[in-house]
């Protein structure tokens, strides 16, 4: 589509498409990586460099985040020789990658970097578990703990359970529309050489899987997994000699919260999401709507997040997100596909990142499924998207990534392509 | 001193800098439920904090805060993480809207305080006492005695209330 021509200096609109991803890289989906955190980083991050066309001494700027279950940033840098003029590793989880976009883009902006490099490295089955089991379940109870993990209210479905239950009672949205979110993206993901489940599912199947916590059956939650995951953040500028098309940033918005931030539940409506107000921030910094996106990246760490996130930053209206994820938009083929890797649900979970990679090369065009690759080294997708078949999208021109930390805080990011 | 014990095979641990749940969980032990009001605004919050989350300021003082309310939505967790629950599933989280200060400052707030369903000696509730409540249920405040000097608040069917015909439960049993 037709950008807008926007050109008046005023922040925050000036940034639009000044800043590209050039460069994107993960190690294998798996459970047992046999690997550190600091080995997955590093692959994650020298194959993100190398899909760039960059060296690792072209990049100067190097940020991550986990929550006390992975590597630091200085040890990447220094492992693949990297000299940063800045890094940083922030607390936190899928919240984050949006978030660190726009901080690469403000650290570039500032001078202080040419180009950044973002990572999560996590063994998110085999070290800590990202559904709480194990380490984090022996911690000592302490401080706000006291009002929370005392009631075994701990994990994150146990966490967000209460938004997605009152989501149901608020707007009539029945199991069936949710789970519907499961099979979609298992359909991607059976066309995700990739993806660490590629087996379809369907509604029925969802909701046959045993109850974890209500709402949540078992096949509503996303699968955990190990991996490295990484991005290349650089100028627009800079992006024309890298080895891809470029992916152009239209605008981000990072770490967004609703009214009492982690105290989220104290204000109401708590069916409504950070997505709410960030959606104010998102639309204006890109120029564009949620009518102009062709594919989204809804966090899906359950089959509800992403609905209620969809719902929220206005793909259709409050309260109709059980009707949008089960009408088949979402679906390949559909108007406005999400998570076409499989995202979090099927391909791995990643903590947001993996649901940006797919959708830079959604818009490259050069989506990694099984279609053969021609003479001129590109994939000659088919737009056959029955099993095993292509997960290209046909027309994808701009896309919306949307990152969730808990029902109270976001981050979400538009890219496009030329 | 910091007050450590075990509940449910978990170890909590209340630290002597954290003044005000120090003085939360001191009025649970003696089974009264406390909370602060703000000394500028007069606002009552939970959980408890340093400043006032509407007008941020630090002064305040403890009032005695009545232990009643409504379920405004649930978890039934029946797949536990912490192991002790494993032989208490299903058990149910609790979001309860207290009846104090109910769409204050604004319709959509409220004292939402979080426990789990309990009969009235504080144990996490059988399935058949589960499967009676959802949205809309009736509640009234006890108290799991955890350790002398702690206690933790929780939540019981407050048979003398006027309940609803039929609360609102997710749909599939």
């Amino acid at each position: 589509m037709p950008m807008p021509a926007e050109t008046d200096a005023t922040s925050p609109k000036h940034l639009r498409d000044k800043y590209a991803i050039v460069g994107v890289g993960e190690t294998t989906y798996t459970r047992g990586s046999g690997k550190t955190t600091r080995a997955l980083g590093t692959w994650a991050v020298r194959n993100a460099i190398e899909d760039a066309g960059l060296k690792p001494s072209d990049v100067d700027g190097v940020l991550s985040y986990q929550s006390g279950d992975s590597t630091f940033s200085t040890f990447i840098a220094g492992d693949l020789g990297i000299r940063p003029n800045f890094y940083m590793d922030v607390f936190g989880g899928g919240s984050s990658t949006e978030a660190l976009v726009g901080m690469a883009m403000g650290l570039i902006e500032a001078g202080m970097c040419k180009v950044v490099v973002i990572f999560r490295a996590m063994n998110g089955f085999s070290q800590v578990r990202i559904g709480g089991t194990g380490a984090r379940a022996a911690a000592p109870v302490s401080g706000d703990m006291l009002h929370s993990r005392a009631y075994g209210w701990q994990s994150a479905g146990q966490m967000f359970s209460l938004t997605f239950m009152r989501h149901m009672y608020d707007y009539g949205t029945r199991p069936e529309q949710v789970a519907a979110v499961k099979a979609i993206h298992s359909e991607h993901a059976s066309n995700n050489p990739k993806a660490f489940y590629k087996q379809r599912f369907t509604v029925e199947d969802v909701l046959a899987s045993r109850i974890i916590c209500k709402p949540l059956h078992l096949l509503d939650c996303c699968v955990e997994t190990d991996n490295g995951t990484a991005l290349v953040v650089t100028s627009a500028e800079r992006a024309k000699d890298c080895r891809h098309p470029r992916t152009l940033i239209r605008g981000v918005v990072g770490r967004c919260n609703k009214p009492r931030t982690d105290m989220h539940y104290q204000h109401g409506p708590i069916s409504t999401v950070a997505g709410k107000y960030a959606r104010e921030i998102l639309w204006p910094n890109s120029g564009v709507g949620p009518e102009d996106v062709d594919i989204t990246g809804s966090y899906d760490a359950f089959t509800f997040t992403t609905m209620l996130q969809l719902e929220d930053y206005g793909f259709c209206k409050k309260g109709d997100g059980g009707a949008y994820v089960s009408d088949g938009s979402i679906r390949l083929g559909g108007r406005r596909p999400n998570n076409t890797s499989g995202g979090h649900l099927c391909e791995g979970y990643t903590h947001g990142l993996n649901m940006v990679i797919e959708n830079v090369r959604q818009l490259r065009h050069d989506a990694d499924d099984s279609c053969p690759v021609g003479p001129n080294g590109k994939r000659q997708h088919t737009y056959d998207y029955r099993e095993g078949g292509c997960r290209q999208v046909k027309k994808c021109e701009v896309s919306a990534n949307m990152g969730w930390a808990n029902p109270g805080t976001g981050s979400a990011m538009v890219m496009r392509n030329e | 001193m910091a007050t450590q014990a075990t509940y449910l095979g978990m170890p909590l641990d209340l630290n002597d800098l954290d003044v005000e749940n120090v003085a939360y969980f001191k009025h649970c032990a003696a089974h009264d439920f406390h909370l602060q009001k703000c000394g500028a605004c007069s606002l009552v919050r939970y959980p408890p904090t340093t400043a006032c989350p509407w007008c941020a300021s630090p002064k305040s003082d403890w009032v005695k805060v009545e232990g009643k309310g409504e379920v405004h939505s649930y978890s039934e967790v029946h797949h536990a993480i912490q192991p002790a629950f494993k032989a208490h599933t299903p058990y149910l989280i609790l979001l309860v809207d207290l009846d104090t200060q109910k769409g204050r400052p604004t319709e959509h707030e409220s004292l939402r305080v979080v426990g789990n369903l309990v009969t009235p000696d504080g144990t996490l509730a059988p399935p058949d006492t589960v499967r009676r409540v959802g949205i809309g249920t009736r509640v009234r405040m006890v108290f799991s005695d955890v350790s002398p000097g702690l206690a933790i608040p929780q939540w019981t069917i407050d048979e003398g209330a006027a309940q609803p015909a039929k609360p609102w439960r997710y749909p599939q049993e």
